[in-house]
């Protein structure tokens, strides 16, 4: 039988070996850090003409993690492709053929991929607080203020469980293209457009990203958003069961169908 | 519990049967594989081999029966890359990776060292390419990548999926010569091929299916003697379309068995030839042609999975194509109306090469250029 640190060591070796995941990974840390620190640049310069309201509940926090709403698309593109290649290349025949414990296989390969997204989303996540508040100028906030770690750190943990979220729709969906083409267009737009419309934002708002998007709020109900009936721990919460009902989704399939 | 010599190695398939839907791949299979022979798996494309195999490898669940290795389903095959190797698909790959890191990757799985990766690159021939990305490589270099997967663990079991498509000649003989050497070092070799003519030169054993079904499962010589019938082909003076019915009509009194082919020539069978020549002087007929034929293992094997072929090519009329043949290079193919199908051969296989020359043999007009004036053959 294979043993999971075989199949661990194994998926490690394969996904340091494609191409795909530096450029994914790379693209997930630099968008975020870039659109981040813009947005903080221009939040600077034009932090006078915000409305009073908006002024006296702006979260510089959340402000350098303003680039994420793209940054994660690369890392939902990572997970796909993590999980939607085997699928594509039919290497998933291979590698069933060497792992006949489909469990085995599949937490393995998440396992591997999830810690190799949460590494690379702390230091996006990091990377962005620090650049952003440095461009706050005046307005910036510290690491050490009340709340700040929890965010940056809980920043790190949505780009994480986002990319595990990823894998495990592809491995319910057997296919790369098929999971991007639901997936981008929901991160991206279906979310965001849903969350700022008056009725369907309450249903918006258990979204996985919505709800995950929550931790990296300090001040809460930050620039004139509205209420969330959860806290930050509880929007991750929401999101983690998101990802946990993908997960036993993509087992059921991986287990039952035939590869 | 305990185990023969020969149990732990062998494939066992009982009543095997998959559908997908209302289509069903194979229907109630059942045969075994034994250790020390080279066993060729045969069928037409589409006849289900692939799934066989699959199911074997325990990647598609069998709607009924059961399939064994050593008399356990493969998904609880203790440790299974070293039991049971298996090269299913060439191009099953990430072509991103390096066959080097492919092949790493997956001898991690079981514990199988780096050093072992190279010695298989070695084996395969692809030492010089091992740090190349996968996605270059040629079908025939994919296959050696894939056998390469197959030998890591040295298996006792090994299973190939058409190893020799796209494979040069010497590829090709190479493969041959492998698949006998594993088998004599007393391995299990299951191989499957829709290509009865390298079967013939590489496997012992046969198991023939078509349509899902089994049709044969017999030695290689049992094969032979058991579905090759030989018979003579006659040829009478052309233009005299009379004097071949006469023919034909005197060798079926004689109780022979008479098929024409496509060009007008006679197969006889149940006759021998002395017997042929005295009928054909008797009913005053010259003939052109009395020739000895044995069909091959090709045709043998075509004829039995005539009936089982999925995948039949139609003759392409080219229509509103062409408005007339243009004189001195129209295909001379189109201009054929109709094979008989009752005949003695069956179209080679889409995608078969080899076929090709056994195909042309039992049927010389298919690619001799046919005269459009004359009257063709009503059957």
């Amino acid at each position: 039988m294979a043993s999971l640190p075989a199949v661990l060591q194994s998926e490690w070796t394969k996904i340091r070996t494609v191409s795909s995941t530096i450029w994914t990974l790379a693209a997930a840390f630099l968008v975020t850090v870039a659109v981040s620190a813009a947005l903080c640049a221009l939040f600077r310069s034009t932090f006078d003409d915000l409305s009073p309201a908006q002024r006296l509940t702006f979260d510089p926090t959340l402000a350098s993690f303003s680039g994420m709403t793209l940054g994660q698309l690369a890392m939902v593109v990572f997970g796909v492709l993590v999980v939607g290649t085997e699928y594509s290349s039919g290497m998933i025949r291979t590698s069933l053929a060497a792992v006949p414990q489909r469990g085995t296989f599949l937490f393995g390969k998440l396992a591997v991929a999830t810690v190799l997204a949460l590494a690379v989303g702390m230091a996006t996540s990091f990377a962005a607080f620090f650049l952003g508040q440095a461009l706050l100028g005046e307005h910036r906030t510290t690491i050490g203020a009340e709340n700040v770690l929890r965010a940056v750190v809980g920043g790190g943990l949505y780009m994480g469980l986002i990319a595990l979220f990823s894998m495990a729709v592809a491995t319910m969906l057997r296919s790369s293209m098929l999971s991007l083409g639901i997936l981008m267009p929901f991160f991206f737009l279906v979310s965001q457009i849903l969350a700022a419309v008056p009725k369907a934002k309450t249903v918006a708002r258990y979204f996985p990203d919505q709800a995950g998007a929550r931790i990296m709020q300090v001040v809460p109900d930050a620039l004139g958003g509205t209420k969330v009936p959860y806290g930050p721990w509880e929007g991750l919460g929401i999101m983690l069961i998101w990802v946990l009902v993908a997960l036993a989704g993509g087992y059921a399939v991986l287990k039952r169908r035939d590869a | 519990m305990t185990r023969s010599r020969w149990g732990w190695r062998m494939i066992e398939a009982v009543g095997l049967t998959k559908r997908y839907g209302a289509k069903t791949a194979v229907y109630n299979l059942s045969f075994q594989v034994r250790p020390g022979t080279v066993t060729g798996f045969l069928g037409p494309n589409g006849a289900g081999k692939s799934t066989t195999m699959r199911m074997i490898l325990g990647l598609d669940t069998p709607t009924e029966g059961k399939v064994t290795i050593g008399g356990l389903p493969f998904r609880q095959t203790p440790n299974a890359p070293r039991q049971v190797g298996a090269l299913l698909d060439a191009k099953a790959v990430h072509g991103g990776r390096s066959a080097r890191n492919h092949l790493l990757s997956l001898a991690q799985l079981s514990g199988i060292p780096a050093r072992r990766v190279d010695e298989v690159l070695g084996v395969v021939g692809l030492q010089d390419v091992a740090r190349k990305r996968s996605k270059g490589f040629s079908l025939g270099m994919g296959q050696r990548l894939g056998i390469a997967a197959a030998l890591l663990g040295d298996p006792q079991v090994l299973l190939f999926d058409e190893p020799v498509n796209g494979l040069d000649p010497e590829g090709i003989l190479w493969v041959r010569n492998l698949m006998k050497r594993l088998a004599s070092e007393g391995r299990t070799v299951f191989v499957s091929s829709h290509l009865m003519s390298e079967m013939a030169l590489t496997a012992d054993h046969l198991i023939v299916i078509g349509r899902g079904q089994l049709l044969a499962d017999m030695s290689v010589t049992d094969f032979i003697s058991t579905n090759s019938a030989d018979f003579a082909r006659v040829r009478t003076p052309d233009g005299e379309p009379q004097s071949r019915e006469k023919l034909s009509a005197a060798l079926s009194g004689a109780g022979a068995q008479v098929l024409t082919e496509p060009d007008g020539a006679l197969r006889v069978t149940g006759l021998p030839l002395p017997r042929i020549s005295d009928l054909a002087h008797g009913s005053d007929v010259r003939l052109w042609e009395l020739s000895p034929h044995r069909a091959s293992l090709e045709e043998a094997y075509m004829r039995m999975t005539q009936g089982a072929v999925d995948y039949r090519s139609t003759v392409d009329q080219k229509a509103g194509l062409t408005q007339q043949p243009q004189p001195g290079f129209g295909a001379p193919r189109q201009q054929i109306p109709e094979v008989p199908q009752q005949g003695f051969y069956a179209p080679p296989p889409p995608g078969s090469y080899a076929g090709a020359p056994a195909a042309a043999q039992a049927a010389p007009t298919a690619a001799a250029p046919a005269d459009p004036t004359k009257p063709e053959d009503p059957r």
